[in-house]
């Protein structure tokens, strides 16, 4: 289990009250695929993700980037039970979707940046620290269930 | 690597560096110290306080150098040469000190906190000029190359974040992976000194 401080915590539900998950979520998912070109393999079926322009304004991937961040609220409401909470999506991601865990320290850091662009002076060292340890146990979680 | 657009998005946002060497490269160094603590392993002579004069002069350093790299992005080999020495050569580095906090198996990531305390053989650390590090105890697979690899991808996901921070949403998807491939490119030359 992760331990957090009251610190942490306090950083990590404050940020995440203020956080827009359909934009945000959008945004992150499309970063992964232009910042990290071979994440595209994942989503074949989401038509044009030719250049950065066509990914930016793909429907397929602005409602699952929001599916996707919705998903990681769910870390935010449950952080001491981080690992039961990602059981089912581990177990999704190896045997359904097949993808390696490395993206998902990808898409981390790609989510501490756009909430930097977004919160900018907010987003402290402090700030950034909590959440860096929230995307890494995420990570760790989504992991957890390979075989 | 980088493609003729891509270059310019670098200088431009640049730009926006100039006159915040200082500022942005203490900061960058900040957020790396916070987030990654086992970081701190490469400075235990620095004082480590928010803003302290340390931090500034060599956030400084480090930012006025990356300005070098963004002038001479062809030729990033040569531009970076003495500083790839420096890497290589001075920079004292025992990997089982990073072994230590890189985390066992699939699954422990360096971000997480709650790690064992550095090292306590500090002093002792041993400079590895060229070295592969294949022959060190306790290093399993970890070179002197692949430790300082490492550590510069943090220094440069927390140099994104400033700029991130610093340039809102003057930080596209574009600029962003522009950053992220030079700054890649920046570190592998920093690190090939190294063997």
């Amino acid at each position: 289990m992760v331990h957090w401080t009251a610190d942490e915590k306090q950083l990590i539900t404050s940020l995440w009250g203020k956080v827009n998950v359909e934009e945000c979520g959008s945004e992150a998912l499309a970063r992964l695929l232009i910042v990290y070109p071979w994440t595209q393999r994942f989503f074949s079926t989401f038509g044009n993700l030719s250049n950065a322009e066509a990914i930016l304004h793909n429907p397929h991937v602005h409602a699952h980037g929001k599916k996707v961040l919705t998903s990681f609220g769910e870390a935010v409401k449950n952080l001491d039970h981080i690992k039961q909470t990602f059981a089912t999506l581990s177990k999704l991601h190896c045997e359904k979707l097949h993808v390696d865990p490395e993206n998902f320290k990808l898409l981390g850091n790609v989510l501490i940046i756009v909430l930097a662009s977004h919160f900018t002076k907010e987003f402290t060292p402090a700030c950034q620290a909590a959440w860096q340890k929230l995307v890494s146990a995420v990570a760790h979680a989504l992991a957890l269930g390979y075989h | 690597m980088l493609n003729h657009d891509e270059k310019q998005l670098i200088k431009h946002a640049w730009e926006k560096v100039l006159g915040h060497q200082e500022d942005f490269g203490a900061e960058a160094l900040e957020r790396m110290f916070a987030v990654y603590p086992q970081t701190k392993t490469y400075f235990p002579h620095f004082d480590l306080h928010h803003d302290s004069e340390q931090i500034r002069h060599h956030g400084k350093k480090v930012v006025t150098a990356l300005g070098d790299a963004v002038r001479h992005m062809d030729n990033l080999s040569e531009a970076l040469s003495e500083l790839s020495n420096l890497h290589a050569y001075n920079l004292r580095v025992d990997p089982v000190n990073f072994k230590a906090s890189a985390g066992q198996g699939r699954g422990e990531f360096p971000g997480v906190r709650d790690q064992p305390p550095p090292f306590p053989s500090l002093p002792g650390v041993r400079a590895v000029p060229g070295a592969a590090g294949s022959g060190l105890p306790g290093a399993e697979g970890w070179s002197a190359a692949d430790t300082v690899r490492f550590a510069l991808q943090l220094l440069s996901h927390c140099f994104q974040v400033v700029l991130a921070v610093h340039l809102a949403d003057e930080y596209t998807p574009q600029v962003h992976v522009a950053y992220d491939k030079f700054l890649a490119a920046v570190s592998a030359v920093l690190a090939e000194k190294y063997r």
